[in-house]
């Protein structure tokens, strides 16, 4: 059969290309505009070069909490990943109590930030909350708004309980996706389960596990609504993630231009990032 | 268009991307691009060496004006040279 080229079909991705015009690109182009800029109000408005970015790029204030991100990310990572595989790997695989496993792992993903940050905040408060209350009864001294360490351990903690969920769902489609034959090839070998593991089952799921890395990576490296709830940064800054630095730049201190600059390292930082993930996923697909 | 406060330098340089896309959209039309291996370690078509040529520019910048003194112009000229380099030897 001949198949007859045929490149008006391009014209199908025109509304698509107008949305995300509409919707990212001309917004982003205001961004960058604003970056070079000293913008008082609409009629005065100075051109500074690169000067916003030179003060961004060498503010401590930025440094710390760019530090703070990636140890955060970083840890989100090595937690969750781990966790939601082992979750994975013992849901029940048939009948009433998959499902029910299903639907209870599905759960904390339908609960929107801002009331996960709530919840939290209640459930950790050493006078009244059922964690914080509890721990302290038990003579562990806790308290997330005064403890540095207490606040990071709850805003992680806060943060895999809220997410776990999808590496785990998103493992348990990988490992359903995988045929049978390969476990009865393992069974005539008398492969140990940590070898199934390491030779099928974690192959197979190098796609989904990919998948779950970066999203995991983009959502926590852009966290805001969860800590800016329960801790509201504190103590101190210890608790002050990327975004929420560039908020306060933004709305609350209104400085338009370094916060446009910083925005835009943050995006060529995730722009790496998701190109990297990118690349590593459609080769691991070639090979 | 005045709400989006447009600078000349800004313009031209949004221009010169548009140009660009455009004129790599020409060029593909006219020459379809077969993904080959340079010296970057992976396989890569025309787009992605320009999308990595840019990329690479773009923090050569933020280098630049982060930890030294150098004039833009620099990290400019060097970007140009590393584009050039990338699109013919990546």
């Amino acid at each position: 059969m001949n198949k007859v080229p045929n490149n008006k079909a391009w014209w199908l991705v025109l509304p698509v290309f107008l949305l995300v015009a509409f919707s990212a690109v001309i917004p982003m182009m205001t961004v960058v505009n604003y970056s070079v800029q000293d913008i008082f109000d609409q009629s005065s408005r100075y051109f500074v070069g690169a000067d916003w970015y030179r003060q961004v790029l060498q503010d401590p204030r930025l440094h710390d909490s760019l530090l703070r991100q990636f140890v955060y990310s970083g840890c989100v990572l090595l937690i969750e990943i781990p966790l939601g595989i082992a979750i994975a790997l013992t849901m029940p695989t048939k009948g009433r109590w998959s499902s029910l496993c299903l639907i209870v792992m599905a759960i904390p993903l339908l609960i929107p930030w801002n009331v996960v940050g709530t919840i939290w905040q209640i459930f950790g408060r050493a006078d009244i909350g059922l964690l914080g209350a509890s721990l302290n009864r038990l003579g562990i001294s806790y308290n997330y708004a005064a403890n540095t360490m207490d606040a990071w351990v709850t805003v992680l903690v806060m943060d895999v309980w809220h997410w776990t969920s999808l590496v785990a769902l998103l493992c348990y489609s990988g490992l359903r996706a995988i045929p049978d034959v390969y476990y009865q090839a393992a069974r005539i070998d008398r492969a140990s389960a940590w070898a199934v593991f390491r030779h099928i089952q974690l192959p197979k799921m190098k796609n989904v596990l990919l998948i779950a890395v970066m999203l995991r990576f983009m959502d926590s490296f852009m966290i805001y609504t969860e800590p800016f709830v329960l801790t509201g940064g504190g103590p101190g800054n210890a608790t002050t993630f990327l975004s929420q630095t560039l908020t306060q730049m933004a709305v609350g201190q209104f400085d338009l231009g370094p916060a446009a600059a910083f925005s835009l390292v943050y995006f060529l930082i995730i722009l790496l990032v998701s190109w990297l993930f990118y690349t590593a996923m459609t080769h691991a697909d070639k090979d | 268009m005045d709400w989006m406060a447009w600078t000349l330098p800004t313009a031209v340089f949004f221009s010169a991307i548009g140009l660009l896309l455009v004129g790599m959209t020409l060029f593909e039309l006219r020459r379809p691009c077969v993904e080959r291996r340079g010296f970057l370690p992976i396989a890569a078509t025309r787009g992605d060496r320009l999308f990595i040529g840019l990329l690479v520019s773009a923090y050569l910048h933020l280098l630049v004006i982060g930890v030294s003194d150098w004039n833009l112009w620099v990290a400019s000229l060097l970007s140009v040279v590393w584009l050039l380099v990338v699109m013919r030897w990546g």
